[in-house]
């Protein structure tokens, strides 16, 4: 029977609260981070929590050994997570890769600022976007997850650990200042109504050969916890099924693929996004995180004037829902992509559809947020309107 | 249990080049290991990049070969996982001290109870013999063809400036020495550094012209001196051997644990701590 509202766990939360109250309801029990604004409260609010759980906090001494520590508890087989903003989220690059390569179920969230550099620490911004995409070596694939409010920031944070223990892979959780810092309503579920994946572990016996890297049918990769019963290696360095590097060029092909495959051919199914108003619309607005809030006001003070307008919201960002995105534009006049940065999605999306022509960019990348007035510009010219 | 019920023979022939000291260091770890009686389920070995930190993949216990520099970061977030098992964390003194400078500090400083062992052989072996921190001033490296006119680190003096709680040094000549080191340094409780100095003939033998792997193993007999022997001031420049630091302080999984059960003392409706602001 549906609860009685009243009943319900219904609280006021920031943001980046809603990201923790997610993480543990997702089973969170390793933490280790690095203070730095705009998502410093996620470790001070952990700092609090995970004792008291019995779970762990760690406050390292910066953000790539705050990466490197949740890989190596991860590998003990707790549920781990990480927080930062962009200059830390540069740092923690290079661990992310080895988390890609050694196939380390871990949750990073980034809660963007103004960039490059230091940037503007205290402002926002959407800049991250490739970064989490490509900011790590090599070819590899990566999940990325957004919300543009707190009851979803608190449902992609469980969504990003169920994705991270089931294709054994780091996840980006690519949030920002004003999803990070603003305050809204939040709904707790109760413990079972949201789905929490657990990770998948060895049926192999003791003493029988457990390989680590050798993929199942179904192209899973099942874990043994460190101090468990198999022994095994692990590295960075290109391995065959036993985690033991190797050079042959067999072995690195088929690596590879399996790294991108599992991934990138999911695509279809990882694809999260809502949809406002595009049954009939004519122009479609394409937005994600904060700015999203902005977008969704514009296109429904426009439809009371009666104009054909509608709002697909990305959630997965990667891999990027290529063919969700085709579809969505397909008979639509023009499509406006609203972020706050210099067109990271934009290009994206005109890759993705038919008629790259019909698809425009509004955005700001000042470090102020982005407005419905701002986006009606773009949309003026979009229109031909004049500005 | 036989030496070779420790290693993964399916690895082998090991990459390290003939003459190399690593071989006798792993030897002598898994001798430490064995003497302690310690299961290998129970024990977790972390390494970083180089040619000392190969070794894992050959030991039959769980084992990581990390990011350059970083081991002692993914080896703290083992422990701190599972503070019951024994982490060993083989490294090399670039790894260590140059690009892992900063992790390494900040371990003895936390007096978490891993066991970091700097293989020393005052050279980047794997990319081809460039000078490290450790590399003594003048001596030289593909990168320091005239001599290095960088200061070197000295290893245990570094440990025990940032607060390791165990911090002995010996090298592969000494190999008996080694083992009963090696075997105090995993039982402390505690973050221990043993640094073993180990020859590496390939590439700063022969750019210094030390020498083949026995010659370089004959200067670690003449050139070092037990702690405390008097020898070494009064002989110019010999270098101290044995245990430096051996004291007990808090270590650090315990001091969580004890957090961890204050924390849970707290009762469940105790308003949230200040945030500042007054």
């Amino acid at each position: 029977m549906e609860k009685d509202p009243v009943e319900k766990d219904i609280r006021f939360l920031q943001g980046n609260e809603a990201v923790v109250r997610g993480a543990l309801y997702a089973g969170l029990q390793f933490y280790a981070g690095y203070p730095i604004t705009p998502s410093t409260e996620i470790a001070e609010i952990l700092s609090e929590e995970l004792p008291a759980r019995g779970g762990k906090f760690l406050q390292m001494e910066d953000e790539i050994s705050s990466m490197c520590a949740i890989i190596g508890a991860s590998l003990t087989g707790q549920k781990v997570m990480t927080a930062t903003s962009g200059p830390g989220f540069s740092l923690m690059q290079e661990a992310i890769g080895y988390a890609v390569m050694a196939e380390v179920p871990s949750v990073v969230v980034n809660v963007q600022r103004g960039g490059p550099s230091t940037g503007l620490p205290t402002a926002v911004a959407q800049g991250d976007v490739m970064q989490a995409r490509w900011g790590t070596h090599g070819d590899h694939a990566v999940i990325a997850l957004t919300a543009s409010n707190l009851q979803d920031a608190f449902y992609m944070t469980v969504d990003a650990f169920n994705l991270a223990e089931t294709y054994r892979t780091p996840v980006i959780l690519l949030f920002d200042e004003v999803v990070g810092h603003m305050r809204e309503k939040v709904i707790i579920p109760e413990p079972g109504e949201v789905e929490v994946i657990q990770r998948l572990r060895t049926s192999v016996p003791e003493g029988t050969d457990y390989h680590p890297y050798l993929a199942r049918e179904d192209g899973r990769l099942p874990m043994s916890d460190f101090g468990g019963t198999h022994r095994y290696n692990v590295t960075g360095l290109v391995h065959d099924m036993w985690g033991f590097p190797s050079t042959d060029p067999k072995v690195a092909y088929d690596l590879l693929h399996h790294l991108v495959d599992k991934i990138e051919n999911r695509a279809d199914i990882l694809a999260r996004y809502r949809e406002y108003h595009t049954a009939d619309a004519e122009i479609l607005l394409i937005s994600y995180g904060g700015t999203a809030r902005s977008a969704l006001h514009l296109v429904e003070a426009r439809r009371q004037r009666g104009e054909k307008i509608g709002l697909l919201e990305l959630q997965t960002l990667w891999p990027f829902p290529k063919k969700t995105v085709r579809e969505k534009c397909e008979d639509r006049s023009h499509v406006l992509v609203v972020e706050m940065n210099r067109g990271q999605i934009c290009e994206e999306v005109r890759r993705a559809v038919r008629d790259p022509g019909k698809v425009f960019l509004a955005n700001r990348f000042d470090g102020t947020f982005i407005a419905p007035g701002d986006i009606l510009r773009s949309l003026h010219m979009v229109q031909g309107k004049g500005v | 249990m036989p030496i070779k019920d420790y290693i993964r023979e399916r690895f082998f022939p090991h990459l390290w080049c003939p003459g190399c000291g690593h071989g006798i260091v792993m030897s002598n770890l898994i001798r430490a290991v064995e003497k302690l009686g310690l299961d290998k389920n129970e024990v977790v070995v972390v390494s970083g990049i180089g040619c000392s930190s190969r070794m894992p993949g050959y030991l039959d216990f769980h084992t990581m070969h990390t990011l350059h520099g970083r081991a002692l970061a993914f080896a703290t977030g083992v422990k701190m996982g599972r503070p019951d098992l024994t982490v060993i964390v083989p490294m090399g003194d670039g790894d260590a001290m140059a690009i892992g400078g900063n992790h390494f500090i900040h371990a003895c400083r936390r007096n978490i109870d891993l066991t970091a062992v700097i293989m020393n052989n005052n050279i980047y072996g794997m990319t081809g013999g460039q000078f490290s921190p450790t590399t003594p001033h003048g001596k030289r490296g593909t990168t320091a063809p005239f001599g290095s006119i960088d200061n070197a680190f000295d290893t245990v003096n570094l440990a025990r400036g940032a607060g390791a709680t165990f911090v002995a040094r010996t090298t592969t000549y000494h190999a008996k020495e080694m083992i009963t080191i090696l075997r105090k340094a995993i039982l402390h409780r505690g973050f221990s550094v043993v640094e073993v100095l180990s020859q590496c003939p390939t590439y700063y033998g022969r750019k210094n012209r030390l020498g083949d792997a026995v010659d370089m193993m004959r200067q670690y007999r003449e050139g070092t001196v037990r702690i405390g022997s008097g020898d070494a001031e009064a002989d110019g420049g010999r270098i101290e051997r044995g245990i430096f630091i051996d004291r007990d302080l808090p270590e650090y999984t315990s001091l969580y644990k004890e957090e961890t059960r204050r924390a849970g003392e707290a009762p469940e409706d105790a308003p949230p701590p200040s945030r500042g602001g007054g």
